[in-house]
């Protein structure tokens, strides 16, 4: 398992057109990794995710996605992902092909890509409308019961993406806290790139903890602060101010363009781009929320 | 509403959700609304609640309200924190939630819920986030209640799109499609509680808030709205209640508005 920058990583092991799933539920979620793939330009990208959030909103709105799969579009407690909503209904800047499920169908389709299966399966979607537009969910009979239960693929990112607390030498990846679909979306994955608060010697795991030992981990990359404006427990905490301010940066196309011109095309990497947020604002909208 | 009262719609939905929940009772909660009410009761007559947030945090005591379903907050206070196909298999789908809340941005007069998009689902007028965890609380929690602001926007004859179900089209619809849980027992309004009738399962007014007319009920909803033999009047909140409701409210907006320190 190499150490790589995470420049290196993405470049070495992100393409065009690719499956790409950067999961982190709320917490964890590997924002420096989605800003790198936007310096570098990648295009055509399958984005798939339960809760699209920021980092997703972001990566649409800079032109990276074709399609989305997700279970959840919103900015949480704030209200809408409008660079998300604006590609929706008005193709900008690029049409993004849809395709959803809900939370309990998502799981376990990446429960089901992490164990091989070619589908996975649950009690859902009753007397609701997604089967009709989402013709993935089907139904199959119990042969044991007779009873019909809904059934979803697997899912199978080209490349995951996780943020993570701890990292040690050999590339072991401890996670704590709200853990979401880490595990899952890290093992239904071809290729699982790591970004790390911290980089030790020993892991100093609890029996157990979340841990990915290091030889299903691609490549692990050092980005202290790698999940801001989420958060990772134990480091910093979730900043919710900015989750609000984001509602003005992104609800316009200029605000939004201007917003990310200058925080993140306008960086060389993650450590730049919090020197820049630290430096000021870039937009009218985040200036006066703040 | 005819007259100022000392609360707002807001926080006498909130009252009255919180009271319908009981000590012990295992809740699972979402985000904005129903998270206030779940805490004031906790606060209140509900101490050992047991609160659930589809960011698989279990038993949660949180002092500030989460602004997400995954704040830290909530994973700091937690009884366990578990996977996501862990609290949707083994705790949703597994039967062991006694309230599921939900919201909407439309409901029908049978309960169900929209969610998902205004419009056409292909050329939308308006994109809502989606599903995220109702279809399954809907389907599992042994109840549901559904907390949702009434005007003829929102409570409609015919959803854009189901999102989630409540009793489909009625007259045992929903449990001849094998749902294991009861479905909306109550609907909490900003002008009173809508209750399923027994044999149709239609939502009919079962209660008003004090000074709201049946007929301002009435307006303000999509289709004809039957109401129940007797319509009950809904206490209005305590001060004890408007106190603590309050209190959480304000802890909860200092703590979002306080930018985080940068992590450099």
């Amino acid at each position: 398992m190499p150490e790589l920058s995470l420049s290196e990583a993405i470049a070495e092991y992100v393409r065009d057109g690719q499956t790409l799933a950067l999961e982190g539920f709320t917490h964890l979620i590997p924002f420096a990794a989605g800003h790198e793939i936007v310096r570098q330009g990648r295009r055509d990208l399958h984005l798939v995710r339960m809760t699209p959030d920021l980092v997703y909103d972001q990566m649409i709105g800079a032109g990276c996605a074709r399609a989305l799969t997700f279970s959840w579009g919103g900015n949480p407690g704030v209200g809408s992902l409008h660079r998300l909503r604006d590609a929706v209904e008005n193709g900008w800047p690029a049409p993004l092909t849809i395709r959803e499920h809900a939370h309990a169908g998502m799981a376990a389709a990446y429960t089901a890509g992490a164990a091989n299966l070619p589908f996975g399966m649950l009690r859902g979607s009753l007397g609701t409308d997604l089967p009709r537009v989402n013709d993935e969910i089907r139904f199959v009979t119990c042969p044991y019961t007779g009873e019909t239960l809904t059934t979803v693929p697997a899912l199978r990112p080209d490349v995951t993406i996780l943020h993570g607390q701890r990292a040690d030498r050999r590339g072991n990846v401890l996670m704590r806290g709200i853990v979401g679909i880490q595990k899952e979306a890290a093992l239904a994955a071809r290729i699982l790139l790591v970004t790390v608060e911290e980089i030790v010697e020993d892991l100093g795991a609890p029996m157990n903890a979340l841990v990915l030992p290091h030889w299903v981990v691609t490549a692990v990359s050092w980005v202290p602060g790698g999940a801001w404006p989420s958060y990772a427990q134990g480091h910093y905490p979730r900043d919710n101010a900015f989750y609000q301010v984001w509602d003005g940066i992104s609800r316009g196309r200029e605000s939004f363009t201007r917003w990310m011109a200058h925080h993140v095309l306008g960086t060389i990497d993650h450590a730049d781009f919090l020197r820049s947020l630290e430096a000021g604002s870039a937009t009218a909208e985040e200036e006066a929320a703040r | 509403m005819s007259e100022t009262r000392p609360w707002t719609p807001d926080e006498m939905m909130t009252v009255a959700a919180a009271r319908l929940l009981w000590d012990g009772c295992v809740c699972f909660v979402g985000i904005g609304l129903p998270s206030a009410a779940a805490n004031l009761a906790r606060h209140t007559h509900a101490p050992d609640i047991v609160l659930v947030y589809e960011s698989g945090t279990i038993g949660v005591r949180p002092d500030v309200l989460p602004l997400s379903i995954g704040d830290g907050e909530l994973a700091e206070t937690a009884t366990v924190i578990v996977s996501l196909p862990e609290v949707f298999a083994y705790w949703l789908q597994g039967g062991r939630i006694d309230v599921g809340f939900l919201g909407a941005a439309q409901m029908d007069r049978f309960g169900n819920l929209n969610s998902t998009v205004i419009g056409d689902y292909s050329r939308p007028r308006t994109r809502l986030p989606g599903a995220g965890g109702a279809p399954e609380i809907a389907t599992h929690a042994k109840r549901t209640f559904v907390v949702l602001k009434q005007s003829p926007r929102s409570f409609v004859p015919k959803l854009d799109f189901v999102t989630s179900a409540g009793f489909f089209e009625g007259h045992g619809g929903r449990s001849r499609a094998g749902a294991p849980g009861a479905g909306p027992r109550v609907v909490i309004t900003d002008l009173g509680l809508l209750r399923p009738e027994p044999d149709s399962e239609e939502l009919v007014l079962a209660a008003r808030y004090e000074n709201v007319e049946v007929d301002e009920i009435r307006r303000a909803t999509g289709w004809p709205l039957r109401t129940a033999d007797s319509v009950d009047v809904v206490a209005p909140p305590t001060d004890e209640e408007l106190h603590i409701l309050r209190d959480l409210h304000e802890r909860t907006r200092r703590a979002h508005s306080r930018p985080a320190p940068l992590p450099v």
